[in-house]
């Protein structure tokens, strides 16, 4: 029985394609689900680890970069004379250069900026993504600057009995993010449940008794970063292959604005908060943008985060959790006192 | 050498408005423990009035600076009230999230209401630049000058010689034995978050008619803001006023003989190298105001 929710969400998951048939919207769902496995991997550093890190779009950016350029190649010339040239390779190779370049890059800012926490941390995050922004923008010989990556080819991959099978149609694309998506969110429920995952959670409770019983904080702290940034990576791989065309404006801070919204709206430090802040805020545009200019739209988004950090602190999943324990339980204070006897004898 | 001193000329303008956010920023951190998203939207909002006020009302350039600056210190106010007051005791990441939704908020706003269009902003100085040896200034920087300097000046004898200055140092320093010695605690922190938005608002004030006025200016002096804090040390008004000096003559020279593409990248550098050799900030012995 315990396993009924998960394969009733899978089979929800599967057969959304086959009733929903507008292009338009299945469009908005594969943005929205490649924003979802984003928010999942910055939940992992904001939710389970405690560290509110700003810069996240960078390892979705440097994903969507590393991928395109793997694929469509490119041919620099280094200072002191090194030539660099690279042939396109096909675009899977790409996912798995994203996935590595976006995971060494949070390895490299793990390392330098867990030295520092609260707003210094922030601000070194934000510090970041900026800087890999403009090396976006000017770098024109790599990124072509501005004028943007474009044709980035689609996913090809082999399927038995059907050949090489190339990513154009909406649907296939839908079932290739999903598929990468519950992928994610295993890897993450795995992870949390681990030893690993209580030593994280450990030390975002209170980080020097963690420290003091023997955690190593610092290597705690930089694993998480690596899993999430690689995770990130691979969102943005989905994702410059999918509208095929990328500029730097993929490293902009309103991006990770919307990663943090979706995560602090479903609930920081539960699994399916940000699948439940990411519907909300994928879909929410489309709610909006039939009478609400872009700006807007912003200023409601603002104006909500606002509102959810005074009046659901918590978010919507663990909000949700307790009104149904105490719907269940006329007697809320009884409720209290089993669930905390029952913490005690597990 | 003629190009460097045009660059440290340059350098020591820019430097004096960026101390200004700096020091607004510093402030804010420092005795509230805030970290201020919207400190660039107020520096913009400097800006835009001055354009309102002189475009629209056909106001005096001056009094409009002034207007401006009396208008950053009001919404200020009007955000540490609304927003940070029911906030107290919360920790610094929900403050924070909340300071990002109202940073959202304005940008839009601003957005909204003056288009996404740059505004040019007219000054009553003469178009002719004043050249002493083989450096040219405008006479507009000049002003900008001295009247950043004369507001760094102003803050000093603010936060050292004044009551509200004591105040504010006594809260830094421990705010429950403040409370306890008859400082009103929410007060001080009203008229800190005031003080530092009038300063932001000056600066965009002052640096708006030099270059010019876009809904977004405020994205990038915010991250300046924080270079500049964490280059001098969250806190340590000293360390802001010479960290916007830094910055500038960084950026400047960076600008100059680098690459202008990576400009603004510099702050950033420089925040990444500080951060790893110093992580208290360059001028930080102990943490304190004044």
């Amino acid at each position: 029985m315990k396993r009924a929710p998960a394969l009733f969400w899978l089979l929800a998951i599967a057969t959304v394609p086959l009733w929903l048939r507008d292009q338009y919207y299945l469009h908005v769902l594969i943005t929205t689900a490649i924003f979802i496995i984003a928010a999942m991997s910055l939940n992992l550093l904001l939710g389970y680890t405690g560290q509110l890190s700003l810069g996240h779009v960078a390892f979705f950016g440097i994903g969507a970069y590393a991928s395109a350029l793997t694929t469509l190649g490119f041919d620099i010339e280094l200072p002191g004379g090194f030539r660099v040239e690279h042939a396109p390779w096909p675009a899977v190779a790409g996912f798995g250069i994203a996935v590595a370049a976006a995971g060494l890059s949070g390895y490299a800012i793990g390392k330098l900026s867990f030295k520092v926490r609260g707003a210094y941390f922030v601000i070194v995050t934000i510090s970041f993504a900026e800087v890999t922004r403009l090396v976006a923008l000017n770098w024109v010989e790599l990124t072509q600057g501005p004028l943007a990556l474009n044709n980035i080819p689609p996913y090809t991959l082999w399927i038995p009995g059907v050949g090489d099978y190339e990513f154009w149609d909406k649907r296939a694309y839908y079932y290739l993010v999903a598929g990468v998506g519950v992928v994610t969110y295993v890897v993450i429920k795995r992870l949390v449940g681990s030893r690993i995952g209580r030593a994280m959670i450990a030390l975002k409770e209170n980080e020097p008794l963690a420290g003091s019983v023997g955690i190593d904080v610092t290597r705690y702290l930089v694993l998480a970063a690596v899993v999430s940034a690689a995770m990130a990576g691979a969102a943005g791989s989905l994702y410059a292959h999918y509208v095929k065309i990328i500029d730097p404006d993929i490293f902009l801070f309103i991006y990770t604005v919307t990663m943090v919204i979706m995560v602090i709206t479903g609930g920081k430090g539960t699994l399916a908060g940000p699948v439940v802040g990411g519907v909300i805020f994928g879909f929410l545009p489309v709610v909006l943008r039939s009478f609400a200019a872009p700006a807007v739209q912003w200023i409601i988004y603002g104006a909500l985060m606002i509102v959810i950090v005074f009046v659901l602190p918590e978010g919507i999943v663990p909000a949700v959790e307790r009104w149904s324990r105490s719907w269940r339980s006329p007697r809320p204070a009884e409720a209290t006192i089993l669930a905390s006897s029952k913490a005690r004898d597990e | 050498m003629d190009e460097l001193l045009q660059h440290l000329v340059n350098a020591l303008i820019l430097g004096s408005t960026y101390a200004l956010l700096g020091i607004g920023l510093t402030l804010i951190f420092g005795i509230m423990r805030v970290v201020n998203f919207t400190h660039g939207e107020l520096y913009a909002l400097g800006a835009y009035a001055v354009f309102l006020l002189e475009a629209s009302l056909g106001v005096n350039f001056f009094l409009a600076l002034a207007i401006a600056v009396i208008v950053g210190c009001a919404v200020g106010a009007a955000i540490e009230l609304v927003l940070l007051r029911p906030l107290q005791g919360a920790d610094i990441d929900t403050t924070m999230l909340v300071m990002i939704g109202a940073w959202i908020v304005m940008q839009n706003a601003e957005l909204l209401y003056w288009g996404g269009a740059s505004k040019a902003i007219m000054t009553p100085f003469p178009e002719q630049p004043l050249q002493i040896g083989p450096i040219f200034v405008s006479w507009l920087r000049i002003f900008v000058l001295v009247v950043g300097l004369a507001l760094i000046g102003a803050t000093y004898l603010l936060i050292n010689r004044s009551k509200l200055g004591k105040a504010m140092r006594a809260t830094f320093q421990d705010r429950d034995t403040a409370a306890l010695m008859g400082v009103n605690i929410k007060g001080i922190y009203t008229a800190t978050f005031a003080i530092g938005s009038g300063l932001a608002a000056a600066a965009g004030a002052l640096l708006g008619p030099v270059f010019l006025v876009t809904p977004t200016m405020g994205d990038l002096a915010s991250l300046k803001a924080f270079a500049i804090v964490i280059l001098g040390g969250l806190g340590n008004i000293t360390g802001a006023t010479l960290g916007g000096f830094i910055l500038a003559f960084v950026e400047e020279i960076g600008a100059g003989y680098v690459s202008s593409g990576y400009r603004d990248g510099m702050g950033f550098l420089i925040i990444i190298v500080v951060l790893l050799l110093r992580p208290t900030g360059l001028f930080a012995r102990a943490e304190r105001i004044g």
